[in-house]
């Protein structure tokens, strides 16, 4: 049983990577990403890492994708064909890809050998033994306890660093100068005249009338 | 299934990641990638992890976790700015750092 | 004090001087300069008359001392010290030295008066008198050769002291080279003394060579190969054929100048090297041989080029030529103390002939042509009277002290018999010739219708000329620094001038009497400390040979005088006439033997050859294009290479991360 679903997830994960690479629209590369994250979210479980996989659906696939989709949508679609045109047009771009492509394909077979062809005897086992129980492996109460003692210069760093990104992230994208940003357009579209005063167009929200 | 598929499937996802991060042109998607990489990354520690029975793996793919939170946001909003000064949102065109 | 600290302080008045004059140029009131230089040589000859006298306090076996001041280095066994020897050979040379400069110090101050470049004149000339000092002074050969570079320095720095001169310039350029060519030869000749014995010292050296070190016959090869090398040296710095032509061209210097340097002292330094190395010539009679004919036909070819000079100065210059190959032929067959002695008489009338030379000029106004002067005899008595009393000296007509000297060289030649009868004969010819040009020279200048200077000065006025020209060629020149300016002065006028000349008169008249044959040894005695050992030095010896050459001497050299004045005295269409019947040999005299043709088609053509091929082809090709080119080619390149990786592309530098991503992870796998 957990073979086939081992399979169907890792189907899953590879596809959703692939459309991440593949699909032209950043929004269904989003949306991709997604998929790939909740499939990679049931190889979790499968690994008996219950509290990570609940972090990767909650966190990374609702917070993180969420603030992609927004970012998306409020960058625009650029639909832009494939990896061509490194500065001067030519055959360059396609080169890059070409050697990309060469490079990555060296990268998964060298990895695989590391990874497959270690003497590593456990990689062909099951991985040890699991006693299920209150505070069981992978159980939050678990990582918990560890996150508290083992690793809590860690746990404490991490969260200063969130802080320092939150903080970032706000510098990076704020207004300048406020709602009346000199900007040269002055271009009134019929709309303006229809808008109400209170509400804004997310344009409005970062200047542009 | 044994540890070893888990670190195929995840050698895979790093290196579609890779490919992705040389050949997009949108650094959005180019973030999404590179998302991809740190993935495949962390499927590998869970599966160590659970190789050796202890949290370490499971206390690392979580800050890794963070990081990647964080890094996207210092990203985004680093393209919500290019985006805001109109500059072409396109990494081949946004090379002043040229030698 | 010991006669060393006496030689050091030698040493140090002119330095002193030149260092002062120099450095406290600009402070120096009026024409000051000119007796902080002659009084700095005159403390300097007080010193040499202090070392004479603390020297002449010991006995002779102790009257040669080393002092040694700093230890450059002594490694590799080369033992470069600064060390000075004073002995009576360098004592004797010294006091000539000093003394001769003294008195052309002080002529120089009133000569050089206005010109712009005095304090100049008066530095560079401390310098020359202190280099001529460590030349003779040095204790090894480390030492001589510093003194001998210093004094090609000095006097290329003097002639061409009006640098504005192409003439000059060129003259200067050209005895610099000719002298750099005596200095390679006296470097290469220490090398092959030093590689047998060991050592730079002097003294050391000639003791090893004495005691075997080129072992114990003559005529080693090594030997012979220094001492023709150093022969090479004491040629070109003694203006001798076939390294002579730049003496001449060295008149272009001021005239106290080349009674300085080209009559009394530089030139001499030849004679000096071959009396110093006289242990080593002994054991190398080949060497000798060669000194001695070179000394002879120098003697012969400078004479007869001087009997057709028609520019006073250059007349001097070839009899001064002619004169030291007499002195360099006595000192290579052994008559040291003649060759000396004619050294010091030849320093006195020499350089009074020149300091009359320097009056008479000036009364012509820079015009140095014989052809143009004429009948100064009434007008210029006192230059007159000097110029006959160095004529007879030069002409070594008894009692005037060339007499004594030139005659005692030829004798001891003369006694070596074998082929040196060949010399004696030479030398006597010489005489004659001596005796003719150097009348010709004063008949010509002092006699025959005054010229319009003469008139002038007679009347009261000093002839300037209109506008002053460069004499030798024509051009016009202004009266700014560099060039001689409009002022001229003549001995009648100038008392500093008359004092000098009437100090060296006395010295060309009377400096014979130390030496008088059978009479009197002083020369032979005081010099025989410096030459124990030698086999060739002769003391108070002389054969039935003297009285012969006594009287030959005399009559040639009356002999010359009568014909001189009857040629351009008596019949002044004489020369004319033997001119035109003997054309070929006259051509050849007035081209100076062809001697400047045959240096520029041996040497400064291939020179000039080579020096277009290196600037053009070679510079060019190899040097600019190929190593300085290609350097910085292959360095653009290889920049140009590498900054094409900083492209900016944010792909590229991605891709180039998993490039070595990949990279290292192969060879982490290739580990295992």
């Amino acid at each position: 049983m957990s073979q086939v679903l081992f399979f169907i997830a890792a189907i899953g994960v590879i596809s959703g990577a692939v459309g991440v690479v593949m699909l032209r629209n950043p929004f269904y590369a989003v949306l991709a990403l997604v998929a790939h994250l909740l499939s990679l979210a049931v190889l979790f479980l499968l690994l008996r890492a219950e509290f990570v996989a609940a972090i990767q659906v909650v966190i990374y696939a609702g917070a993180v994708m969420v603030l992609y989709v927004f970012v998306v949508a409020y960058v625009g679609d650029q639909t832009q064909p494939l990896g061509e045109r490194i500065g001067a047009p030519g055959a360059v771009g396609s080169r890059l890809r070409l050697g990309g492509l060469i490079l990555a394909g060296a990268l998964v077979v060298e990895l695989l050998i590391a990874l497959l062809g270690t003497g590593l005897a456990a990689i062909d086992g099951k991985g040890a033994g699991y006693t299920p129980g209150p505070e069981a492996f992978g159980t939050p109460a678990y990582i918990g306890k560890l996150l508290l003692t083992r690793f809590l210069l860690a746990f404490e760093v991490a969260s200063f660093l969130l802080l320092i990104a939150a903080v970032g992230g706000v510098v990076l994208a704020r207004r300048r100068h406020g709602l009346d940003e000199q900007e040269e357009e002055d271009l009134l579209v019929p709309m303006d005249l229809l808008r109400p005063g209170s509400a804004g167009t997310m344009a409005e929200g970062v200047g542009r009338r | 299934m044994s540890i070893a598929w888990y670190l195929a499937v995840s050698a895979i996802v790093f290196s579609l990641g890779a490919i992705g991060v040389i050949t997009r042109r949108n650094p959005l998607v180019v973030l999404l990638c590179l998302e991809l990489m740190l993935n495949g990354g962390n499927l590998a520690l869970i599966a160590f992890s659970r190789m050796w029975g202890n949290g370490d793996g499971q206390i690392l793919a979580i800050v890794v976790m963070t990081v990647a939170a964080c890094e996207v946001c210092i990203g985004l909003g680093m393209i919500v700015a290019l985006y805001r000064r109109h500059l072409p949102i396109d990494v081949d065109e946004l090379r002043e750092l040229q030698g | 004090m010991s006669q060393t600290t006496y030689g050091w302080l030698v040493l140090a008045f002119p330095l002193a001087g030149t260092l002062t004059i120099a450095f406290a140029r600009d402070h120096l009131p009026g024409r000051s300069a000119g007796w902080i230089g002659t009084g700095a040589i005159f403390l300097a000859f007080l010193a040499a008359l202090g070392a004479l006298l603390e020297m002449q306090s010991h006995a002779p076996e102790h009257r040669q001392m080393v002092s040694s001041l700093w230890n450059y280095a002594s490694t590799v066994g080369v033992d470069a010290q600064m060390s000075i020897l004073v002995d009576p050979l360098s004592v004797f040379m010294i006091l000539i030295v000093s003394g001769v400069s003294t008195l052309i110090h002080l002529y120089s101050i009133t000569y050089m008066n206005e010109d712009e470049g005095f304090k100049r004149y008066f530095a560079y000339l401390n310098f020359f008198v202190f280099s001529m000092l460590v030349l003779v002074l040095a204790g090894n050969f480390l030492l001589l050769i510093v003194g001998w570079a210093f004094v090609g320095a000095a006097s290329y720095l003097l002639i061409s002291f009006w640098y504005r001169r192409t003439t000059a310039t060129r003259a200067g350029i050209k005895a610099f080279v000719i002298n750099v060519i005596g200095d390679v030869g006296l470097v290469l000749g220490t090398y092959f003394i030093f590689k047998h014995t060991g050592t730079l010292d002097f003294l050391r050296a000639f003791h090893a060579t004495t005691a075997g070190a080129f072992g114990h016959g003559s005529d080693d090869g090594d030997l012979v190969a220094g001492c023709m090398l150093l022969l090479v040296g004491a040629f070109a710095k003694s203006a001798q054929i076939p390294l002579h032509t730049w003496l001449p061209d060295a008149m272009e210097g001021p005239t106290p100048v080349s009674a300085l340097i080209h009559a009394a002292t530089m030139v001499t330094a030849g004679v000096y090297l071959i009396a110093r190395m006289h242990p080593l010539f002994e054991l190398a009679p080949a060497a000798e041989d060669v000194g001695a004919i070179g000394g002879a036909a120098t003697l012969l070819i400078a004479g007869s080029i001087a009997l057709v000079q028609t520019d006073i100065k250059r007349v001097i210059a070839y009899s001064t030529m002619s004169q030291i190959g007499y002195m360099i032929m006595g000192v290579s067959v052994g008559a040291y103390a003649a060759g000396l002695f004619h050294l010091m008489t030849h320093a006195f009338f020499k350089a009074l002939l020149f300091m009359g030379a320097g009056s008479i000029i000036g009364a012509m106004a820079g015009e140095q042509s014989l052809e143009k002067m004429g009948g100064f005899r009434k007008v210029m008595p006192f230059t007159y009277g000097c110029f006959i009393v160095g004529g007879l000296a030069l002409s070594g007509i008894p009692p005037f002290s060339g007499f004594f000297s030139k005659d005692e060289i030829l004798l001891v030649t003369g006694e070596r018999g074998g082929w040196h009868w060949a010399l004696y004969v030479a030398g006597y010819i010489g005489a004659f010739l001596t005796a003719i040009y150097t009348f010709r020279m004063i008949f010509r200048a002092f006699h025959g219708e005054p010229v319009p200077e003469a008139v002038e000065l007679k009347a009261g006025t000093l002839h300037h000329a209109h506008e002053p020209t460069n004499p030798a060629t024509g051009e016009v020149e202004d009266t700014d620094v560099g060039f001689p300016g409009p002022f001229h002065t003549i001995a009648e006028r100038a008392q500093p001038m008359r004092v000098a000349m009437s100090i060296l008169a006395l010295g060309a008249f009377g400096a014979g009497l130390v030496q008088i044959p059978k009479v009197d040894f002083v020369i032979d005695d005081f010099l025989a400390p410096s030459f124990v050992g030698s086999r060739l030095y002769q003391t108070h010896e002389r054969s039935g040979l003297l009285i012969f050459g006594v009287v030959l001497g005399t009559v040639l050299g009356l002999a010359g005088i009568a014909l001189a004045y009857r040629v351009w005295v008596q019949r002044p269409g004489t020369a004319t006439a033997v001119r035109e019947r003997l054309r070929p040999l006259y051509e050849l005299l007035v081209n100076k033997w062809y001697f400047d043709e045959l240096n520029d088609a041996l040497v400064v053509r291939p020179a000039a050859a080579v020096g277009r091929f290196a600037m053009g082809t070679f510079e060019r090709v190899f040097v600019e294009e190929t190593l300085v080119g290609g350097t910085t080619g292959l360095v653009r390149a290889g920049s140009a290479a590498v900054r094409a990786v900083q492209s900016g592309f944010v792909r590229y530098y991605a891709a180039l991360l998993v490039l070595g991503l990949a990279g290292v992870g192969f060879y982490f796998l290739l580990q295992t």
